[in-house]
C-alpha cells in the first residue's frame, strides 16, 4: 500500500496544479492578514473564501485526477493486489497531497496570525473538508463512466454543498417562520458539512449573537464540548461514508 | 489449471459472455479465437478478475478467484491496448512494475526488454510512444515476472514483423518451460506451429475448444486459417 501512495503522491506533485493552489492560498491568507490590522477580522475574511475554494479545488481537482489516472488503475488491477488496497491508496494519496496544501497554504499562516481556539477550529475543518471532498469526488467518479458527466456532476455537488443549500435552509426557514424550527436546525445542519464547518467557527467566534435565536440555540449545542466532539463525528462520517460506498463500487467495477 | 464453469457476462443488452466453462491445463498453449466481439477479451478479463462475471465461477490453481488477488502474481497479461500513466517514462513505469510485484528470491526475465531495445528508450514517455512501442512495454511486462501462465490479448497486432518475430520465438521459448499460454488473435496465420488447442467462440458462447491434431482430422485441413475458415462457413 505504502509502494502506491508513493507512486500516487509523486505523480500528484509532478502536477504543477497543486502546487499553484498551495501558492494562491498562501498569498490569499498572507494578505488578508496583512490587510486587515486585527487578525481575527482576517480570520473572518479568510472563512468564507476557505468554504467556497478548499471544497471546490478538492472536489474538481480529485475527480479529474481519478479519470485521468483510469489507465494506472486498469494497470494495477491486473497485478497481484487488492482492489481494496488500490482504492485506498488512492485516497490517502490524493487526501495527503489536498490536505498538505492546504496546511501549508492556510493553516501556517493561521498558526503564525492567529494561534487561537478559533484559528485551530478553522484548520482541523478546512483539513476535514479537504478529505471529505475527495471521498465524495471518488463516489461520483466511481458511478459515472463518462468524464465530462461526472466532472458535471461534482460540480453540481459543489454548487448544492456551497450554495443552493443554504438558499433551501433559508427558504425552508421563511416558509415555516410559524413554526419552532430552531432545534430542527442543528439537525439539517449535520446534512451539509460546509455549514456544519461554518458553524463551528462563527462559534468560536463570538459572532453567533448576529445570528438570532438560532445562533443562541447553536451556541447551547455546538457550544459545548459533547457539540463539537458530535460535530467532528458528523463531519467524519462525511468523508467515510462516501469513501466507502465508492469503494464497495469499485470491488465489483468492471474495467 | 484455470478452469472457468458457466461464466456469464451481460454488459447491458449484450451478453459478452454466456454459459463459457472451459478447462486450461499447464504446458498448454491456447488460441482463442472468434469474431469481433466475440467475447474473447472478456474472458481474459474475467480470469485476471478485471471483469466480474454475473453467474458462474472461475478457479485458478484449484482455488476461487472471486475476491482473490494472490494468484495474479502468477499470471503474465498483455493487454489489447496497454493503458499506461501517460506523465511516466517507461523507465518509470518498468521500475513500478518491479517495485510492486517485488520478491525476494525471484529473478526477473528482462530478455524481452533487452531484444526489443527498451534499454535506449528508458526515459521516453508513454504519452509519446507510438502504438507498437507501447505494445513492446506490455509484452515486456507480461514476461518480466516469469509467471507461470501468460494471458496474450492480441499481442501481435501493431508489432513490425521483427518485433513479432522476436514475441513469436519467445512465446514459443516459454511454452518449452512447461507454461500455460492464453493468445487471442486475429492473425491466424501467426499461430500455426505454436499452438496446441484452440478454443472458438461466437456471439459469447463457447463453440469449440478442442487439440490442434483433432481440428486437423475433423476439417482435413493442415493449416489453422483454412481449418477455421471451413469451420465458419458449414
Amino acid at each position: 500500500m505504502k509502494k502506491i501512495i508513493k507512486y500516487v503522491i509523486a505523480d500528484i506533485l509532478r502536477n504543477k496544479i497543486i502546487i499553484a493552489y498551495t501558492v494562491f492560498l498562501l498569498a490569499m491568507s498572507l494578505s488578508v492578514f496583512n490587510l486587515e490590522d486585527n487578525a481575527s477580522k482576517g480570520l473572518l475574511s479568510l472563512l468564507n473564501i476557505i468554504l467556497l475554494i478548499v471544497p471546490l479545488v478538492s472536489i474538481v481537482f480529485s475527480t479529474i485526477y481519478m479519470y485521468n489516472s483510469s489507465e494506472f488503475i486498469e494497470l494495477l488491477v491486473s497485478q497481484p493486489l487488492k482492489r481494496r488496497t488500490i482504492w485506498l491508496s488512492l485516497f490517502s494519496g490524493l487526501a495527503t497531497a489536498l490536505s498538505l496544501s492546504f496546511f501549508i497554504g492556510a493553516g501556517i499562516p493561521i498558526l503564525i496570525y492567529q494561534p487561537s481556539s478559533t484559528g485551530i477550529m478553522m484548520l482541523l475543518t478546512g483539513l476535514l473538508l479537504s478529505v471529505i471532498f475527495v471521498a465524495v469526488a471518488f463516489l461520483a467518479s466511481v458511478t459515472t463512466r463518462d468524464k465530462a458527466k461526472g466532472i458535471g456532476k461534482v460540480i453540481l455537488l459543489w454548487l448544492y454543498f456551497a450554495l443552493l443549500f443554504d438558499g433551501m435552509v433559508l427558504f425552508l426557514l421563511f416558509q415555516f417562520a410559524d413554526y419552532p424550527l430552531e432545534k430542527a436546525m442543528v439537525g439539517v445542519s449535520a446534512l451539509n458539512p460546509i455549514d456544519l464547518s461554518r458553524i463551528l467557527i462563527l462559534l468560536q467566534m463570538d459572532v453567533s449573537a448576529l445570528m438570532g435565536y438560532t445562533g443562541a440555540i447553536f451556541r447551547n449545542f455546538f457550544g459545548t464540548q459533547a457539540g463539537v466532539i458530535f460535530a467532528f463525528l458528523v463531519l467524519m462520517t462525511w468523508f467515510i461514508i462516501p469513501l466507502w460506498l465508492s469503494l464497495r463500487k469499485f470491488n465489483s467495477k468492471d474495467l | 489449471m484455470i478452469i472457468t464453469t458457466n461464466v456469464s457476462k451481460q454488459f447491458g443488452k449484450l451478453k459478452a459472455l454466456d454459459n463459457v466453462s472451459v478447462t486450461c491445463n499447464k504446458g498448454e498453449c491456447i488460441a482463442l479465437i472468434g469474431p469481433n466481439g466475440s467475447g474473447k477479451t472478456t474472458l481474459a478479463k474475467t480470469i485476471l478478475g478485471m471483469v466480474v462475471p454475473d453467474s458462474g465461477f472461475i478457479t485458478f490453481n484449484g482455488k476461487n478467484i472471486l475476491h482473490n488477488w494472490d494468484y495474479r502474481k502468477d499470471i503474465g497479461y498483455m493487454p489489447q491496448i496497454g493503458r499506461y500513466p501517460e506523465n511516466m517514462t517507461i523507465g518509470q513505469v518498468l521500475d513500478m512494475m518491479r517495485d510492486i510485484r517485488h520478491t525476494k528470491n525471484a529473478q526477473t526475465d528482462e530478455e524481452l526488454i533487452e531484444t526489443f531495445g527498451l534499454n535506449t528508450l528508458m526515459h521516453k514517455r508513454m504519452r509519446t510512444l507510438s502504438g507498437g512501442t507501447r505494445q513492446k512495454v506490455s509484452a515486456s511486462l507480461a514476461f518480466l515476472f516469469n509467471p507461470s501462465v501468460l494471458i496474450l490479448d492480441e499481442p501481435t497486432a501493431g508489432l513490425d514483423p521483427v518485433a513479432s518475430g522476436i514475441l513469436k520465438e519467445k512465446i514459443i521459448a516459454e511454452k518449452g518451460k512447461g507454461k500455460l499460454i492464453l493468445i487471442t488473435s486475429h492473425v491466424l496465420s501467426e499461430l500455426d506451429n505454436l499452438i496446441t488447442q484452440v478454443i472458438y467462440m461466437q456471439d459469447g458462447r463457447l463453440r469449440f475448444h478442442k487439440s490442434i491434431e483433432a481440428l486437423h482430422a475433423d476439417t482435413g485441413e493442415t493449416q489453422l486459417t483454412k481449418a477455421i475458415a471451413s469451420i465458419m462457413t458449414k
